[in-house]
């Protein structure tokens, strides 16, 4: 192997060469394989958790228990979730990739987001809730104009977390055939094309920094500015 | 790999230590033995012919005990006298089943002809097996010809011809001492499968009847694939191949045999003499303008071993060689891999009905 230097250059080369950039293992097919997995898992793990976070928090019941539950979750190998995808993939005739890759990453999404979203709902100023019922608002109401709007800056960091996470370990997919970034890592490896590896490596990160940012930039949108002014007031 | 050098003869010396520990009383002045005889034979074969009564001081010695009651008991059978010694024959085996099966085909017969056999199986990869056989820890070991030949020469080119392939791999045998006795009919390289469905719809038997069809055929193989002589590139280089796309799985492994059973891929790089295609009703396509070389299964076994040891070793193993055929090896696989049989009984069952033991 050369030196580091070399390495970079081939990497740059590896870049540069057109032929990576078409044909169904290039650079856009795959970027775009690798967001549609990580997107399907990142909305199931939206889809799974954040009601039950939400209505838990709201609830102020079982908060404790779920985020515990969840926690342990997080520890859950997504290698071990993969492995054991893979022969329940089977069973249910969906084959290869795709699939036993969205069943082994929707786990890795869900202990964020419900963590957070119970802590960001729970955690609402007492007071808040109090002024807001003594005006009348129903639980619903409640829930839709206070509490939701508040605990929206904690509950898009779960979100955000748990999609650059699964952006980051989706590369896992191509272990069981599927397609994604993680296709050059593991490929590269097996051919002993360092090159493709540390692209690969490289097309990964950045897209986890990507994601990172569109999701500050949806904060922005999403996130009220009279809350967003108050948070940065109690952050500074 | 580059580790793999130094630590094989430690790991060798462990395997056999631990493997003689459990033999029978009689192994233990054998394979106390090899490390002085292993040095002397190297300097003494040199001069060929001097060492076959260089060697009888260390044979005997050695055979005296364990091969005594074993050469009287042949003594009928050895007419032609001298060299009819039937010594312990050391048999090694690399760590994956179908060289136990092998092993145990072929030490078997042996046995059935009178000889004692050291079983060392599932010893390691060939970087562990080779240089024990080189060294003379083992006396003999089931090989599979062009994977030997460019294991110990890189630079091989190798032959899909199998007598072609015998001559270069004993060209680089020599030097060491080795020799190869006759190859199989039996060949474990790789082979590509279609399905049933496929084979019938679109009549595929050969490698060259996938020339009309494979614009519309996905491959599937290992991710080095599109990059090996004996893969993609040879496929498109002997055959004319061109594929709709290439699909990274794994080499000859469960995914490559669920993508095409579920039709993700339509052919797919499988061992010759993988059971799965049994047990999927795989049709495996005949490469019939030979790109793959001649890994045929034959033993090679260490001179000194052959110039002491009675005529009928030869005999035994070679009439073991000329019964096995790919197909029949491939079941054997199936009965040791699919249906957990022992190799050991699976292999003596197969001697019995080939006539090969009594």
């Amino acid at each position: 192997m050369g030196s580091t230097v070399s390495i970079f250059s081939q990497v740059a080369a590896w870049f540069a060469d057109p032929s990576h950039w078409s044909s169904s293992d290039g650079i856009p097919t795959r970027v775009a394989e690798h967001l549609v997995l990580s997107g399907a898992a990142t909305a199931l793990a939206i889809l799974l958790a954040l009601p039950l976070g939400v209505y838990l928090g709201h609830a102020r019941r079982f908060d404790f228990a779920a985020i515990n539950v969840a926690n342990v979750g997080r520890a859950l190998p997504s290698l071990a979730l993969l492995a054991f995808a893979l022969p329940v993939a089977f069973a249910l005739g969906l084959g290869l990739g795709f699939w036993p890759t969205l069943f082994a990453m929707v786990p890795l999404g869900i202990p964020p987001i419900l963590t957070n979203a119970v802590a960001g709902v729970r955690e609402v100023d007492p007071e808040v809730v109090d002024a807001a019922r003594g005006m009348g608002l129903s639980g619903r109401q409640l829930l839709r104009q206070v509490e939701l709007p508040i605990a929206a800056p904690l509950i898009l960091a779960g979100v955000r977390n748990a999609a650059v996470a699964i952006v980051a370990t989706a590369t896992l997919g191509a272990l069981v055939a599927g397609g994604g970034l993680g296709r050059y890592i593991v490929d590269g490896l097996a051919r002993q094309e360092y090159a493709r590896l540390f692209a690969g490596a490289l097309l990964v990160a950045l897209l986890a920094i990507c994601v990172e940012i569109a999701f500050s930039l949806l904060e922005r949108i999403v996130v009220s500015p009279g809350v967003r002014r108050t948070l940065t007031a109690t952050l500074a | 790999m580059r580790s793999a050098k130094w630590l094989a003869p430690i790991l060798t010396t462990l395997a056999l230590a631990a493997c003689g520990g459990g033999a029978a009383p009689s192994a233990a002045p054998v394979s106390s033995a090899p490390p002085p005889a292993a040095s002397k034979p190297a300097a003494a074969s040199t001069a060929a012919s001097a060492s076959a009564s260089a060697k009888p001081a260390a044979s005997t010695a050695a055979s005296a005990k364990p091969a005594a009651s074993g050469a009287a008991a042949s003594g009928a059978g050895a007419a032609s006298g001298a060299a009819g010694a039937k010594p312990t024959v050391r048999i090694g085996g690399f760590n994956f089943p179908e060289s136990s099966v092998l092993a145990e085909l072929y030490g078997q017969a042996l046995e059935g002809a009178g000889y004692k056999v050291d079983r060392h199986e599932n010893l390691g990869s060939r970087e562990v097996v080779e240089p024990a056989l080189e060294k003379g820890d083992l006396d003999m070991v089931p090989e599979y010809m062009s994977t030997l030949l460019l294991f110990v020469d890189k630079n091989a080119k190798g032959s899909s011809d199998p007598a072609e392939a015998q001559k270069l791999l004993q060209t680089a045998l020599t030097p060491k001492n080795l020799t190869v006795l006759d190859y199989s009919p039996a060949v474990d390289t790789n082979g590509f499968a279609v399905t049933k469905a496929n084979a019938d719809k679109y009549k595929l038997a050969k490698m060259s009847d996938l020339q009309p069809v494979a614009p519309q055929f996905i491959l599937g193989g290992p991710p080095e694939c599109p990059q090996r002589p004996f893969c993609e590139v040879g496929l498109q280089n002997t055959y004319g191949l061109k594929f709709k796309d290439f699909k990274p799985l794994d080499a000859g492994g469960p995914l490559t045999v669920a993508a095409l059973k579920g039709d993700q891929i339509q052919v797919g790089l499988l061992f010759t003499t993988d059971p799965s295609i049994i047990t999927n009703n795989f049709v495996e396509l005949e490469d019939d303008k030979h790109l793959q070389q001649a890994d045929n299964v034959a033993p090679v076994v260490r001179n000194d071993l052959l110039s002491k040891a009675a005529p009928d070793f030869k005999t035994t193993l070679n009439a073991v060689s000329a019964k096995l055929t790919t197909a029949s090896l491939t079941d054997l696989d199936k009965q040791v891999g699919v249906d957990k049989k022992d190799a050991k009984d699976v292999a003596a069952a197969w001697l019995k009905t080939n006539g090969l033991v009594k």
